[in-house]
């Protein structure tokens, strides 16, 4: 590590731009993400927040521009494990309890240091749940089942569509403490989402999406 | 951090799939029934004529298996592309073909193998001599996952599109002509007393080049059936 972290951000958007039948969905964006920071997508309905943050993941191609990882081009063999996405499906398959989907996880990408499935579920708000299947559980309560894999499974990006979607007020509050705890640590998170969000330790940086 | 070996991603994948189809059982149960109805209406409508029936079980047998099996296919990929576990697949620090390897064989244990275990009761129901079953029971151990190795290339080819069922099996059944065609082969081969090994090579031949190409097929599909 000779570079300091300050010269090195772990993502930057250089005229980054999407077209879905050869319309632009955004326009060209330029940003950086350092390691310990947080950013939030802000725009309207459809202005392309989704969109981007899939792009970012890997699950869209890149339209035009460049995107570089920790400095060099961004290839995805290079970065897979280390970037996590959670969109508006979560990903939850529902004839399975939380605990085995996140056994599933876990053996995909791996665990945290120090996290077990237990103490994720606990600390997530999910006692009592952990062997009910997702299927009969309630829209908040599965929104905390797949915002458990930010805590268990070792990512240094996290991209978060709506995280607060459905979430009640306490929800809302544990995703602000996850946030700043996974920025404390040193990652970094790319965030949309319409609703006020407040952060202590600091003013997010903020991406704007314009059409 | 660690993360987790292949061989470990490979289990957890299989384990998944197993439950989930054991949580649905059925689901599972669907096809083998279908397999048994269909088996047993042949007597009753050609005749209880010996002859006949001996003459025609290979082919009934295989081809029943093999219809049967298409009933299951469509469902191979479809909910995990509905409720995003497919995104959350491709984005694991794994390599996709070998994780979607690990589906289709759990998919194959799933459907096809309780198929292959009535696959003795239906050859009796229609009076195949006893000792055909064994070659029978081979050429099914590799023309079933022959044809779920092709056919789920086909469902990640037609994932993104609406109503695929009807053009997925238009897709497959050319490209299970070959695999009806050495298997069928083989149980009249061994029935006449003739040498059968040569379409059963053929057909694990097909089998090897299938196991090899065909996730890495279904990995580039589903990919593209994403980006969109």
């Amino acid at each position: 590590m000779t570079a300091a972290p300050a010269a090195m951000p772990l993502l930057e958007a250089r005229a980054l731009s999407f077209h879905r039948q050869d319309e632009p969905v955004f326009a060209p964006l330029d940003f950086q993400l350092c390691e310990g920071e947080l950013a939030l997508v802000e725009g309207d309905n459809g202005s392309g927040k989704t969109t981007l943050l899939r792009m970012l993941a890997g699950l869209l191609h890149i339209g035009a521009g460049e995107l570089h990882w920790r400095g060099e081009p961004l290839q995805r063999d290079r970065c897979a494990g280390e970037i996590l996405f959670l969109g508006h499906q979560l990903g939850l398959k529902a004839d399975l309890s939380p605990r085995e989907n996140l056994h599933i996880a876990a053996g995909l990408h791996g665990c945290r240091d120090g996290a077990s499935v237990a103490s994720v579920l606990a600390r997530i708000g999910l006692r009592g749940y952990e062997d009910e299947p997702v299927r009969r559980l309630s829209a908040g309560q599965k929104k905390r089942a797949a915002l458990a894999r930010l805590l268990l499974l070792p990512a240094s990006l996290w991209l978060l569509d709506e995280p607060y979607a459905n979430l009640d007020r306490i929800g809302i509050a544990l995703v602000n403490e996850l946030l700043e705890a996974h920025t404390d640590a040193g990652g970094a998170a790319m965030v949309t989402s319409h609703g006020t969000v407040s952060f202590h330790g600091g003013e997010p940086r903020r991406i704007r999406m314009h059409d | 951090m660690n993360r987790p070996g292949l061989a470990s991603a490979c289990a957890a994948m299989l384990r998944r799939d197993l439950t989930l189809a054991w949580r649905r059982r059925g689901d599972i149960a669907m096809p083998v029934l279908y397999a048994l109805i269909v088996t047993m209406l042949f007597p009753f409508a050609l005749g209880p004529e010996d002859t006949l029936l001996q003459r025609i079980a290979g082919g009934v047998v295989l081809v029943t298996v093999l219809l049967a099996m298409l009933l299951a296919l469509d469902a191979m990929f479809a909910s995990d592309i509905e409720d995003g576990s497919l995104e959350q697949l491709v984005l694991a620090p794994q390599p996709l073909a070998l994780m979607l390897g690990m589906k289709i064989l759990a998919h194959w244990l799933a459907t096809a193998l309780p198929l292959i275990v009535i696959a003795p009761l239906m050859a009796a129901m229609l009076h195949l001599p006893g000792a055909v079953i064994p070659v029978l029971l081979l050429a099914l151990a590799l023309a079933t996952p022959l044809l779920s190795l092709l056919g789920a290339v086909l469902v990640a080819l037609t994932a993104g599109t609406r109503r695929s069922g009807m053009l997925l099996a238009l897709m497959l059944l050319p490209l299970c002509v070959p695999a009806v065609i050495f298997a069928a082969g083989a149980v009249a081969a061994a029935q006449q007393g003739l040498p059968w090994f040569a379409p059963v090579a053929w057909l694990a031949a097909a089998l090897v080049l299938a196991v090899v190409l065909a996730p890495l097929a279904c990995a580039a599909a589903l990919r593209i059936a994403l980006d969109a």
